[in-house]
C-alpha cells in the first residue's frame, strides 16, 4: 500500500460524513413523511421531536429546528455526529419499509444545529428565576454537562468539578476524531455555558482532592457523572511491554494532537475487542497510516458490540477482522513484537480455547476489552453490576446524591443516553430540592 | 399503429403539440429549435402594432414546492418587444423551411376595428396557418385596454372576433382569459363572433410570493412588484375545468378547443383530450425543461393509446365528457370505504391523524406489544371521502373499495331528504 502524505493523514480525520448543504438538507427533509406520533421519537433516548424539526427545516425555519432539537438534547450537535443512528432513530424510520432507506435524521440534525451555532445567535433558552439552590456536578462529560444545563435552566447555581484540563468528557477525549472535527466538543461546551449560572472547576478529582462528604455539605444536591475511568486488562504475559496500550488512551492522545501526522503509526497493529472502542481505534490507526491493522475478537461477528455499520466501516478502511481468537501472550524484547492468539470455539454453550494457536507480528497492541467504573474511594455508594446503583429517578442510595451516564447501572453507554440521564436527573433533583425545602418550612 | 396526426380547426398538424404564444415562440431561432425537437406547431409570440412594447428586468416569479420543484411560475412580460416587420420576416422564413409545421400568428391591438383588421391582414400575409386573438394577458396590456381588458367583457370578445373574421380568410382562434366568473360567457361570445376555435387558458392573475426583506411582491422591479400571470402545473386543474365546462355545454360543445394550461406530460395531454380538446399548447413546461420534453409527451401518449387500443386521437377525444356532470347528477347511494393494505403500510400514521383531526375519526391506531403500529379503518365511521388515500405517502396502499349495498341510483333531486324533491330522474348533462 502507498504511504499517506502528512496532509493526507490530517485530511483522514476530517468529517467522516460530509455535512449537508442547505439544498441537500431541504431535499432530504422532504423525504420525511411527518409521521404522527413518530416511531423515531420513541427510538431517540432524548425524545427529540424529530418530525417537527425536519418539518421546520423544510419550511426553512432552521432556527426553530435547532431549538426543537436543543430543547430536548442540549448536546444535539455531538449526538448528530456520534449517535449510532442505525440502531436508534433511523432504525425506526418508516421510510425503511417503502424506500429501503431511512431519512438521514442524524445529518439533518447536524445541519440544523450547526446552522444555528454558525449564525452566532444568542443562547436560545432562558433560565428560570433564581431558585436559591446551589448544586454540584462531578464530571464534565455529556451527563454532567446536560445535568448542569438543565439545572441552570431550573434556576439553580451549578458548579462542575472536573478531573481533566478540558471539559467534554469522552466528547473531547474519546469519540473518534473524524466524528468531532474542528474542535466541535469545545465549541459545543462554550455554547452550552452561555446559558449562565454554570462554573467549571478543573483538576478536581473526586476521591482524590475532592470528597463526596464535603460536596454534600457544601451543596444542596450533587450529581455524579464520572463515566468509566478504568479499563479492563487482558491479564496475559507481556501486557506491560512498551507498545501495549489501552485503546482509550491511544484515542485520547490522537484527539489531543492537532497535527495527527506527527504521531507514530505502528507497522503491525493489533486491536483486541469487539465493541465501538475497538472499531474506532482500529479505523483511526488505519487512517494514521498503520500498514496492517488486525482486530481480534474472541467470538463471532454477530456477538460484537459494534453495530453492523461500524464493522462495515472498519472493513472498508482495510481493517482485518479476526474472529474466534483470543490473545494469550505478547512477545518482544524491549517492546512488543508479536502476539500469540488462541483460536476459540463455543463448546456446549461456553467459549473455550481450542489449543490451536497462531502468532502474528504486533509492534503495537491496543486493548479495547471494556471500561469499568472506578470510584473505589467512595465506598458509601451502593453498586449494581459493578456500577453506581440508581433508581428510576437517578437517585443513589445517598439522599441528595444523583448519578447518571456511563457510571450508573442503567441504560447503554452512549452519549445520547448520558445526556438523557443528566437531563432527567436535573428534573428529579429539582423535585427533590423542592420537597426538602417544603419540609424545612 | 397509433397515429398522432390531427386536424385542429381545419389545420393539419403532425401531432397535437404546439408551443403556446410566449417566450419559447418569440423568434426564429427558438421556433427552429422547437421544430427540430419535434413540436407540431407554434403560436408565435403575440404581435402588436409598432412601436414595440418595453419589457422589465425581472419578469418571473416562482412557486416552489419544498424540494425546489416548480409548481408554477408567473410572469409580468408583455407581448413581443421586437418590431413587427422583423417578426413577420422570420415567420415567412420558418414557413419556408418547415412546410409541414403549423405556425399560428397571435395578435393583440387597441380596441379599434381598423387596428385589429390591418394587423390581422399583415400577419396573414406572412403565411401563417391561422390567427389567435390574445384576449388574455392579465398584466400590463390590460392597463392599456388590451388583453384581459377585452377578454373580460363578452361583448368585446364577440366584436373583436368578428372584426378579424371579416378581415381575413384564415382559421381564427380566440384565446380566453381564466380571470372571469364564468368561462361560458366568453366562449359563447367568441362563438357568436365566428371564431373557428377556442384557445384556453391564458395565465391566471396572481402574486406568487412576497419578498419579506424588500416587503414587495415578486418579481421585484426596483423595489416594487405587480400582479402577474400564473401558469404551469398548478393551473392545470383550473384549465381542465374550463375546457370541460365548454365541452359539456349544449351551446358550445361543438367548438374546437386548443387546450392550454399546465400541460407537462403525456398524461396531462391525454386528460385534456379526454375532456374534448383537439389540440394542446404548452408554454411553462418547455420553459422549465427545454423543448426535449415533447419527446416523452409524444411517446407516452402513443404508448397509452396503444395500450388502450386507440388508433387516433379522435378515438378517445371527449370520452370523459359524458361522465363530467353536475353535482345533482351524482348517485348519493354510492358508497365506498377506505381499505388499508397492511402489507404496504409503512406505519407513518398520516391517514390516522388526517381522519382523526379533520375528517370522521374512522382510522384506528393500535400499537402492539412489539411496538408495531397498525392502522385500521372503522367502516361504520368511514364516509369514503378519500382524504386518507391522498395523504398516504405510499401509492396504492390505501384503496377505496366500492361497497355493494344493493341500493338503486339516487340523486339529490330525487332524494327523500330534499325539500324541493322532484321525483323525476335528472337527465341533463348525462349524455353528449
Ligand atoms: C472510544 C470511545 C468511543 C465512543 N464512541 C461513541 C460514539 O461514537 N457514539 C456514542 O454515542 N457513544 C460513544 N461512546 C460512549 C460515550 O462516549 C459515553 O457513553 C459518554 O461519553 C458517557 O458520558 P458520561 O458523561 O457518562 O461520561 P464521560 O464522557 O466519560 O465523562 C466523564 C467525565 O468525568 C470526569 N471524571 C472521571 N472521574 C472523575 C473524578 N473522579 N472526579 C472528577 N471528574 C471525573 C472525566 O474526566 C470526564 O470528563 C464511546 C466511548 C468510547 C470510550
Ligand atoms: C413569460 C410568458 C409570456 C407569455 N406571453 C404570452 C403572450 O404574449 N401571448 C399569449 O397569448 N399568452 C402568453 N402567455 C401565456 C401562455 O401562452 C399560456 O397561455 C399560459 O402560460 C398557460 O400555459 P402553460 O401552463 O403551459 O404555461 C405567456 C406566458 C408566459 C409564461
Ligand atoms: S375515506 Fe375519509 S372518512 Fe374514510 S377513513 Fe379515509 S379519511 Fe376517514
Amino acid at each position: 500500500m502507498t504511504k499517506f502524505s502528512k496532509s493526507q493523514i490530517n485530511q483522514n480525520f476530517d468529517d467522516l460524513h460530509k455535512p449537508l448543504n442547505r439544498l441537500q438538507a431541504i431535499t432530504e427533509a422532504s423525504r420525511c413523511t411527518y409521521c404522527y406520533e413518530a416511531p423515531c421519537i420513541t427510538a431517540c433516548p432524548t425524545s427529540i421531536d424529530i418530525p417537527t424539526f425536519i418539518h421546520q427545516i423544510r419550511s426553512e425555519n432552521i432556527k426553530g429546528a435547532a431549538q426543537t432539537i436543543l430543547s430536548e438534547n442540549i448536546l444535539g450537535g455531538t449526538c448528530a455526529r456520534a449517535c449510532p443512528t442505525e440502531i436508534l432513530c433511523e432504525q425506526a424510520c418508516v421510510r425503511n419499509h417503502d424506500q429501503g432507506k431511512p431519512v438521514e435524521i442524524g445529518l439533518l440534525q447536524r445541519f440544523a444545529v450547526d446552522t444555528f451555532l454558525d449564525a452566532d445567535q444568542p443562547h436560545p433558552f432562558k433560565r428560570a428565576e433564581p431558585s436559591g439552590k446551589r448544586v454540584a456536578a462531578v464530571g464534565a462529560g455529556p451527563a454532567g454537562l446536560a445535568f448542569a444545563h438543565r439545572a441552570a435552566l431550573l434556576g439553580h447555581q451549578v458548579v462542575i468539578f472536573e478531573a481533566e484540563a478540558k471539559p467534554g468528557g469522552l466528547n473531547e477525549y474519546g469519540l473518534a476524531a473524524y466524528k468531532m472535527a474542528n474542535n466541535f466538543a469545545q465549541r459545543e461546551v462554550d455554547f452550552l455555558m452561555q446559558v449562565g449560572g454554570i462554573e467549571i472547576q478543573h483538576s478536581q478529582r473526586l476521591g482524590d482532592n475532592l470528597s463526596l462528604a464535603q460536596l454534600r455539605q457544601d451543596f444542596d444536591g450533587v450529581f455524579i457523572g464520572v463515566g468509566l475511568a478504568a479499563n479492563h486488562q487482558l491479564g496475559i504475559p507481556g501486557e506491560n511491554l512498551p507498545g501495549v496500550e489501552d485503546a482509550t488512551n491511544f484515542i485520547a492522545t490522537l484527539r489531543q494532537t492537532a497535527d495527527k501526522s506527527s504521531l507514530p503509526a505502528g507497522e503491525n497493529l493489533v486491536v483486541i475487542g469487539g465493541g465501538n472502542t475497538a472499531i474506532d481505534a482500529a479505523v483511526q490507526a488505519k487512517r494514521l497510516g498503520s500498514a496492517n491493522v488486525t482486530l481480534v475478537y474472541r467470538r463471532g461477528e454477530e456477538y460484537m458490540g459494534a453495530t453492523a455499520w461500524e464493522i462495515d466501516l472498519a472493513r472498508k478502511n482495510g481493517v482485518v477482522i479476526l474472529l474466534w481468537a483470543k490473545p494469550i501472550a505478547i512477545h518482544g524484547g524491549d517492546a512488543a513484537a508479536a502476539i500469540v492468539l488462541e483460536k476459540t470455539a463455543l463448546l456446549e454453550g461456553t467459549l473455550q480455547g481450542t489449543g490451536n494457536t497462531l502468532t502474528i507480528p504486533a509492534d503495537k497492541v491496543l486493548k479495547a476489552v471494556g471500561q469499568k467504573y472506578a470510584l473505589a474511594d467512595e465506598p458509601s455508594l451502593d453498586l449494581a453490576k459493578g456500577k453506581i446503583w440508581v433508581n428510576e429517578r437517578f437517585e443513589t442510595n445517598l439522599p441528595g446524591v444523583f448519578a447518571g451516564g456511563d457510571c450508573v447501572h442503567l441504560g447503554e453507554d452512549l452519549t445520547v443516553q448520558a445526556v438523557e440521564h443528566g437531563k432527567r436527573a436535573a428534573h428529579a433533583m429539582g423535585r427533590y430540592l423542592f420537597t426538602i425545602s417544603a419540609l424545612e418550612i | 399503429m397509433t397515429n398522432l396526426h390531427c386536424n385542429i380547426a381545419g389545420i393539419d398538424s403532425i401531432n397535437p403539440f404546439w408551443l403556446a404564444s410566449a417566450p419559447p415562440t418569440d423568434k426564429y431561432i427558438n421556433v427552429k429549435r422547437a421544430f427540430d425537437a419535434g413540436w407540431g406547431g407554434v403560436v408565435w409570440k403575440t404581435l402588436g402594432i409598432d412601436p414595440p412594447v418595453i419589457n422589465t428586468s425581472s419578469r418571473y416569479g416562482v412557486h416552489h414546492d419544498r424540494s425546489r420543484g416548480i409548481l408554477g411560475i408567473n410572469n409580468i412580460e408583455l407581448i413581443s418587444d421586437r418590431p413587427l416587420a422583423i417578426n413577420l420576416a422570420e415567420i415567412e422564413q420558418i414557413r419556408r423551411e418547415y412546410p409541414d409545421r403549423v405556425v399560428i400568428g397571435s395578435m393583440m391591438a387597441p380596441i379599434e376595428k381598423s387596428a385589429w383588421q390591418e394587423l390581422a391582414v399583415k400577419i396573414a400575409n406572412s403565411g401563417v396557418h391561422g390567427l389567435e386573438l390574445n384576449f388574455g394577458c392579465p398584466h400590463g396590456m390590460c392597463e392599456r385596454g388590451m388583453g384581459s381588458a377585452i377578454g373580460q367583457v363578452p361583448e368585446m370578445v364577440e366584436q373583436v372576433t368578428r372584426w378579424v373574421r371579416q378581415a381575413v380568410d384564415l382559421p381564427v382562434f380566440t384565446k380566453l382569459t381564466p380571470n372571469i366568473t364564468n368561462i361560458l360567457w366568453s366562449a359563447e361570445a367568441a362563438q357568436r363572433g365566428g371564431c373557428h376555435g377556442l384557445a384556453l387558458i391564458n395565465t391566471v392573475n396572481s402574486i406568487t410570493s412576497v419578498d419579506l426583506d424588500l416587503m414587495a411582491p415578486t418579481p421585484t422591479v426596483d423595489g416594487k412588484g405587480t400582479h402577474g400571470g400564473y401558469c404551469g402545473s398548478a393551473v392545470k386543474p383550473i384549465a381542465l375545468n374550463m375546457v370541460a365546462e365548454i365541452a359539456r355545454n349544449a351551446e358550445t360543445k361543438q367548438m374546437t378547443i386548443s387546450a392550454i394550461g399546465g400541460i407537462e406530460t403525456w398524461r396531462d395531454a391525454a386528460e385534456f383530450i379526454a375532456l374534448g380538446a383537439s389540440g394542446l399548447q404548452v408554454c411553462t413546461a418547455a420553459m422549465l425543461y427545454g423543448f426535449r420534453i415533447v419527446e416523452d409527451m409524444k411517446a407516452g401518449l402513443q404508448n397509452f393509446m396503444a395500450e388502450k387500443g386507440y388508433a387516433h386521437l379522435d378515438d378517445f377525444r371527449g370520452k370523459a365528457v359524458a361522465n363530467t356532470v353536475d353535482w345533482n347528477d351524482l348517485n348519493l347511494n354510492f358508497d365506498s370505504k377506505a381499505f388499508i393494505k397492511q402489507a404496504q403500510c409503512i406505519g407513518c400514521g398520516r391517514c390516522h391523524i388526517a381522519c382523526e383531526d379533520t375528517s370522521h375519526q374512522a382510522i384506528r391506531f393500535d400499537t402492539n406489544s412489539q411496538g408495531l403500529r397498525r392502522f385500521t379503518v372503522l367502516d361504520d365511521h368511514c364516509v369514503g371521502c378519500n382524504l386518507c388515500a391522498h395523504v398516504c405517502p405510499v401509492p396504492d396502499c390505501i384503496e377505496m373499495r366500492t361497497v355493494d349495498n344493493g341500493q338503486p341510483r339516487l340523486t339529490w333531486p330525487q332524494h327523500p331528504k330534499n325539500p324541493l324533491r322532484t321525483d323525476v330522474p335528472v337527465s341533463k348533462n348525462t349524455e353528449v
